[in-house]
């Protein structure tokens, strides 16, 4: 996959596995896109089953190598979702800030992966298509990713009655409820790629070192043979809490 | 584009009705009695169907010919328990039945009809039989005893004296009276121009696949909307019985409530009356209703399609639906409320359901002959991958294909399960035609239910496709949605495990890596960007624009390029058209051999079926019969000697 910036000096380096999850048409397959292919695509047809992509993230010290489940979100597909989340070291639940709704099934999502998935996974919560809520400023969209203990930043501006624009879940009420779960929260747009890279940046961040045993990572699928990145772990000061640095995308 | 069907058969799908409001095409009827008249279509030709003419030869044989093995087929079709009469018990599940031949399940169907009737046949056909026989229980390399193979070295005799003796002054006087309508022509040299103009035609085609704009809010649209809705060639609806809209092709609910309603009263009127409406026409559109079980579709079109064709297009799309939900939760759906929305579970499956549907509408050899294509290799080629598969098989594979450009290049399965064309269709469709998963980029792990093979569970298909110029990089990005991008490699991992990703995932890896070891990506790279040959690559001089041949026994089929006669769009449907016509007659026909001729005012074409193949060809109407006859042949001699090349024979079976 794009190896962007990798090429110098070599650095440790170590796999996370991230799930997205969330109602369907929220934008996760878009956010990864953007992430991965650093492009947008209007009307994307809805995805079908799941989708494993990989983004390496280049943070000071180390890589990251993002192992990335896309979901489809559809109902039908529920049952199958343990199996992406079991392993996972982070989560994306993302809803859709112009759909009440999509919160409200993101809510479920993060229950679930506080009962059922691995206990230190790091789940960010993601409020999508910033860019329809018109009239909210794009500087003011949560500025998150800045620290490595599970609680992202945002300190934005509230909107809670936004005139005319499409918004219908305030940022507000999504923060309050990240706060309350300690989730890592952000507000983005997959469109104009408002603060996709910082999402991914604060994930990288914010996975406990413990965690990151290898290429692998935990509990890994063992059966995967070759991997080209061999740099076997070693946590040199794999101090998460470096300048925040944009991912290599 | 690969589209398929399943098997078709059109004779016994047409009987199977209780009432059918349209007569039963007859056999040897030519195509401008049809009652669903071209004539007022504006998917006619030329108007000169009319001038459809039909030999027949006895058989040479002397005995009764064989019939042609059309029932059994039917098995196949599956999961269809509410299908009436003539079928094998439906059962509840379809489950792959052990195959032997190259890898369908009618083939099975096909060879034992064979064995039983054809071995009675004296000489000639022995040697089929003898195939027959030959491939029970032969593993992978079929294709000695293939080579044996004798119909085709027969056909040449065969062909002379079917078509040879056949023409005559008759056919002479024929040209005679079209050739007058031609001087009416300026401009064009005869032989340049296949089908005549159709205005109409050519307008409603252009504007086939257009969004129908939204209803504005106080509905001040409306009129063009309708319009609109109304000039499409095409329509697909699917109702659940309960009268609950599911799919439409074309306009959103609000739009189609009047029209699913009058289909729906005419549904319930019929079964009020324990009776079963299976089409009918009003004016120039042609109307279809299967029912399935808690589901109606309905085809309704413009354009030159028989009854059978569309209900085998009614019944991809039935697939379509079982593929996503399985029959069994489908139906528990609904017998816990029989108004249950079918709309919620089939959330996401929109875009297949139109890939289907318009791929029907553009028209496709492959849906039409339910047959796929398979990339051109030489035999020793396609060997070495089959072999590569075979070696990287990882424990939990069941099927392994790999695909490139919608043609299939190799397959490998167990002995015991053969794959079915339907099933195969439905994959293709979803990553070559629907965007969903091309557009993605990555891997792909998707939930399936394959309905030919077993209706009633999910299996799980690992997807990448391959960057050809460096093979073990996945795609980063795909183009979206570009419909037939020409030399995309898939490689598809089926397995029944659905933690079976990562295992699948590495067997990738290894495939890959072997394949390029050994040379094989760069032989598909190169066959990928050869394309197909043109009629005169393959028969220098050959009078024919176009041909289609289905290798029944393999239920293959190949066909030159469509380059440089047929470029657009429409003169594609024109072709389809054209072929839908001729295979419709000749499947209707019920003697031995069948042959079946069509003259036009723009061209001349032929049709003919014997148990091994189905050959359609068409020529420039300055063709005599003759040479048409001879150009058909030559196609044969062609085919036989390129038979394990452009056909798939016996695949890596495990
Ligand atoms: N305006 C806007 N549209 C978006 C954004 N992200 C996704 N979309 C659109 O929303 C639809 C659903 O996106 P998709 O990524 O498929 O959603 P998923 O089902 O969650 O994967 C598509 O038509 C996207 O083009 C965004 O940030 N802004
Ligand atoms: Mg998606």
């Amino acid at each position: 996959m794009a190896d962007s910036g990798a090429a110098s000096a070599p650095k440790p380096s170590s796999s996370v596995k991230l799930v997205l999850l969330g109602e369907a048409a929220v934008g996760k397959s878009s956010l990864v896109m953007r992430f991965v292919n650093n492009d947008f695509q209007e009307n994307k047809e809805p995805t079908i089953g799941a989708a494993f992509l990989t983004q390496k993230c280049n943070l000071p010290t180390r890589t990251i190598k993002f192992e990335i489940w896309d979901t489809a979100g559809q109902e039908r597909f529920a049952s199958l979702a343990p199996m992406y989340y079991r392993n996972a070291q982070a989560a994306l639940v993302v809803y859709d800030i112009t759909k009440a709704s999509s919160l409200q099934k993101a809510q479920h999502w993060v229950a679930e992966l506080q009962r059922q998935a691995s206990p230190g996974i790091v789940i960010a919560l993601v409020g999508n298509k910033f860019d329809l809520a018109s009239a909210n400023p794009a500087s003011d969209a949560s500025t998150g990713g800045d620290d490595a203990d599970g609680t992202a930043t945002a300190e934005e501006e509230e909107d809670v009655d936004g005139e005319s624009d499409a918004r219908k879940v305030p940022t507000k009420t999504a923060k309050a409820y990240a706060d309350e779960e300690a989730l890592l929260f952000f507000e983005t747009s997959a469109k104009t790629g408002l603060n996709v890279a910082e999402v991914f940046t604060a994930i990288a961040n914010a996975i406990p070192e413990t965690s990151l045993k290898g290429p692998r990572g935990v509990g890994g699928q063992t059966n995967l043979g070759r991997q080209e990145d061999s740099a076997r772990v070693n946590l040199t000061g794999a101090n998460a809490q470096g300048p925040k640095e944009g991912c290599a995308c | 584009m690969n589209r398929l069907s399943k098997p078709e058969d059109l004779a016994s799908l047409g009987s199977a009705s209780t009432l059918q409001t349209e007569a039963t095409p007859q056999s040897g009827d030519s195509i401008g009695k049809k009652d669903f008249a071209t004539e007022n279509s504006i998917g006619n030709e030329n108007g000169a169907s009319t001038a459809t003419s039909v030999e027949e030869q006895p058989s040479r044989e002397g005995t009764p010919p064989p019939l042609p093995p059309r029932p059994k087929n039917l098995q196949l079709l599956d999961g269809r328990p509410q299908t009436s009469g003539s079928l094998k018990v439906s059962r509840p599940s379809l489950q792959s039945k052990a195959t032997t031949q190259l890898s369908f399940a009618d083939t099975q169907s096909y060879s034992d009809e064979s064995r039983d009737t054809i071995s009675t046949d004296a000489g000639k056909l022995k040697s089929f039989t003898h195939l027959g026989k030959d491939r029970i229980g032969s593993d992978a390399d079929d294709s000695i005893s293939i080579k044996s193979f004798a119909p085709t070295i027969d056909i040449g005799g065969d062909a002379e004296s079917l078509l040879g003796e056949v023409l005559g002054d008759q056919e002479k006087d024929v040209i005679k009276v079209l050739g007058k309508q031609f001087d009416g022509m300026s401009g064009l040299s005869i032989s340049d121009v296949l089908f005549s103009e159709d205005a109409q035609f050519s307008q409603a085609f252009e504007h086939e696949f257009d969004e129908i704009e939204d209803m504005a809010a106080d509905g001040s649209n409306e009129e063009a909307i309708v319009t609109q809705w109304r000039s499409k060639l095409k329509h697909f609806l699917i109702l659940s019985s309960a009268g609950k809209p599911i799919y439409s092709r074309h306009g959103d609910d609000q739009l189609i409530t009047n029209y699913t309603g009058v289909v729906q009263t005419l549904i319930s009127f019929y079964q009020g009356m324990s009776d079963v409406l299976k089409s009918f026409t009003a004016g120039d559109v042609r109307f279809v209703v299967m029912s399935k079980g808690p589901l109606n579709l309905v085809a309704i079109t413009k354009l030159v399609e028989s009854d059978a064709q569309l209900r085998s297009q009614l019944d991809a799309l039935y697939m379509q639906i079982l593929s996503t939900l399985t029959l069994p939760s489908m139906e528990r759906m609904f017998a816990n409320r029989a108004n249950y929305d079918l709309r919620r579970p089939l959330q996401g499956t929109k875009t297949l359901l139109s890939a289907l549907a318009d791929g029907f509408t553009r028209g496709s050899p492959s849906t039409l002959l339910t047959a796929l294509e398979c990339l051109k290799l030489r035999k020793s080629h396609r060997q070495v991958v089959n072999n590569t598969l075979l070696k990287t098989r990882s424990e939990n594979l069941l099927y392994g294909l790999i695909v490139a450009g919608g043609k299939l290049v190799s397959v490998v399965r167990p002995k015991k399960h053969s794959l079915h064309p339907g099933d195969l269709h439905l994959i293709f469709n979803m990553l070559f035609e629907a965007g969903s998963v091309k557009a993605g980029g990555g891997e792909n792990w998707i939930p399936l239910c394959l309905p030919g093979f077993n209706n009633t569970g999910f299996l799980y298909m690992y997807v990448s496709f391959l960057n050809l110029d460096s093979p073990t990089e996945q795609v980063e990005e795909r183009p979206a949605s570009s419909h037939g991008a020409k030399d995309e490699v898939a490689i598809l991992l089926i397995s029944a495990n659905k933690e079976g990703f990562f295992e699948l995932r590495e067997m990738r890896d290894d495939l890959v890596e072997q394949l390029q070891k050994n040379g094989s990506i760069e032989l598909i790279r190169t066959a990928v960007k050869k394309g197909r040959m043109s009629c005169t690559d393959i028969v220098p001089g050959s009078p024919l624009r176009h041909f289609l041949y289905k290798s029944r026994g393999n239920v293959q089929f190949t066909m030159p390029s469509f380059e440089p006669h047929f470029t657009s769009d429409l003169d594609r449907r024109r072709l389809l058209n054209l072929y839908h016509n001729l295979h419709s007659n000749i499947h209707t026909r019920p003697t031995h051999p069948k042959v079946h001729h069509a003259t036009s005012t723009t061209n001349i074409s032929l049709a003919w079926m014997t148990p091994l193949f189905e050959l359609y060809c068409v020529a420039p109407i300055t063709t005599s019969r003759t040479a048409l006859a001879q150009a058909a042949n030559k196609i044969i001699q062609w085919v036989r000697r390129e038979e394990e090349r452009v056909f798939i024979i016996g695949g890596a079976v495990f």
